[in-house]
């Protein structure tokens, strides 16, 4: 069995480096909707890296919060791709993106109440029907303070959990970046985490908004990890262990190598922990 | 939710000054723009040759546009784009531009022929190892990564040239031109086909059988010589396999 470290989110600009590339722990995550119906090269490539590589596919549009049905070709062409490809570990988020028969390319924030709780756990039965595994819910980056909301996110998640059998996937920059933006602690939500339901953490870097500066903070993936979020990966792992742990790197994207001296970084900081098998 | 989710559209989209409370929030303009953004650049992505040419200014401006009036179907943005050509015809400031649908044509059938299912491609041999009457009762089943298309503007040429990196002749001869892209191994591939190439191989993908095809293709008008022209389609991977007798 494959063991887990520390990994990095895949681009096509790096496919022939991670391919060759050998690391304790190393494994690699792809935006699962790249690769949905797709053949030729691209296919071929993701084959590549899945024949060296543990693999992870990270859904960014299956909409879970939203009120339409899920999209059965995106649904269907997941479950195709998981069969095909065996990932050590498969992921979406706590937000919605359709409407109105359109996808909105974003991870949209609604109020977590009783009925969004029970549309939630519909839509993630039906992923994990599905495919046939258990999928992990990420906690997304907010940039609004709504009103209307019955649930705390950690307690919604937990709820999420415990109802569905999915896991949780901790993305640590949303944690810093939502706290910022909503006034509120990061520490304490990380301290609130579930642990026992995280298969996976994410790390990746933010900017400042240009008008507002430190007071609005953006989910860029654009930068290096934030010696805060840093932080907040020790604070987790010192209370619950390591997990397997990402890079996400989508934008101003540097070379392979550079990436991999930061994905270093993060393999450090989990090895003195006890290491999880996938 | 979906009360919620509709009145979030709404101020997402809106041209209006949006009104609701949390709208209002400086952190609304995050999804806005990030919306709005997704969309854009996941069309340059797909019609990176229209980009080049329009500028970065105008290709937003007009992607901007296209995105207000048809949003992503699903979040395989790899897929965006189509009814661009269209869009790009009937747009005010860009009508005058009449190559430019073309192109965005191009560009769409590249990326859907680099996504292409996998498939051998049929050889030449194969097809010579036939009988006149095999060949002419069989359907020719296109390559699942060929595509074709015609032009009444010479908007082939300029795809081409600028894919190419190279430079167009001045001036520009005005002929309507058609083109086939293949991906039989690999990268994909161009070449310019005729308009008769270019029928013969739609009609081979409606299902005739190939004396179906030929015929159809003749009565529309165009010039077709099978001899010279499944040679020289074969030869670029225009199809996949040559089935049977018609059901």
């Amino acid at each position: 069995m494959a063991v887990l470290g520390a990994g990095l989110g895949l681009k096509p600009e790096h496919y022939g480096d991670a391919v060759s590339c050998r690391a304790d722990g190393l494994w690699f995550e792809v935006h699962a909707e790249n690769y949905l119906g797709v053949g030729g090269p691209r296919r071929a490539w993701l084959e590549a890296v899945r024949r060296e590589h543990p693999l992870s596919l990270h859904g960014v549009s299956l909409s879970l919060a939203g009120a339409e049905p899920l999209d059965a070709g995106t649904l269907a062409g997941l479950a195709a791709l998981v069969r095909a490809l065996q990932p050590a570990l498969v992921s979406e988020h706590l937000a919605w993106s359709r409407f109105g028969g359109a996808y909105l390319p974003d991870l949209l924030p609604f109020p977590r109440t009783t009925e969004t709780l029970a549309l939630v756990c519909d839509h993630v039965d039906e992923v994990q029907d599905a495919i046939g595994s258990a999928i992990a819910i990420e906690n997304p980056s907010h940039y609004l303070r709504l009103d209307g909301h019955e649930f705390d996110e950690v307690d919604f998640l937990r709820a999420i959990g415990r109802r569905t059998g999915c896991s949780l996937l901790l993305d640590l920059n949303n944690v810093h970046v939502s706290a910022v933006n909503t006034g509120s602690s990061a520490n304490d939500y990380v301290d609130r985490f579930p642990a026992e339901l995280v298969a996976e953490i994410h790390l990746a870097g933010h900017r400042e908004d240009p008008n507002l500066g430190d007071r609005l903070l953006i989910d860029s993936h654009d930068a290096p990890v934030a010696a805060v979020v840093w932080e907040l990966l020790d604070r987790f792992i010192e209370r619950a262990g390591p997990r397997p742990t990402l890079i996400e790197r989508d934008a101003a994207l540097p070379a392979f190598a550079v990436l991999m001296r930061e994905r270093e970084v993060a393999q450090r900081r989990l090895a003195h922990q006890e290491t999880i098998v996938a | 939710m979906q009360e919620f989710e509709s009145s979030f559209v709404k101020a997402l989209l809106g041209a209006s000054e949006p009104t609701l409370p949390w709208s209002r929030q400086p952190g609304f303009d995050v999804y806005r723009n990030t919306v709005l953004r997704g969309a854009i650049d996941a069309l340059a992505a797909n019609v990176p040759t229209v980009h080049r040419l329009l500028g970065d200014d105008a290709f937003d401006a007009a992607a901007a546009a296209f995105v207000r009036v048809r949003l992503p179907g699903d979040g395989r943005l790899v897929r965006y784009g189509a009814g661009l050509p269209e869009f790009l015809a009937s747009h005010p400031s860009l009508a005058e531009i009449d190559c430019l649908p073309g192109v965005a044509a191009l560009d769409l059938a590249w990326i859907e022929s680099h996504l292409a299912a996998d498939a051998p491609s049929l050889a030449t041999s194969d097809v010579f190892a036939l009988t006149a009457e095999q060949l002419l009762h069989g359907r020719l089943v296109p390559h699942p990564a060929a595509r074709w298309l015609s032009f009444p503007v010479p908007a082939f040429t300029i795809w081409r040239h600028e894919r190419e990196g190279r430079k167009l002749a001045d001036p520009l001869s005005r002929r309507s031109e058609s083109a086939l892209l293949t991906r039989p191994v690999g990268s994909v591939g161009w070449r310019e086909i005729d308009a008769g190439e270019a029928a013969f191989l739609a009609a081979c993908a409606s299902g005739r059988s190939c004396d179906d095809a030929l015929e159809s293709v003749l009565d529309a008008g165009c010039g077709f010589d099978l001899a010279l022209s499944l040679p020289r389609l074969l030869q670029a991977g225009a199809f996949t396999r040559i089935d049977g007798e018609p059901s």
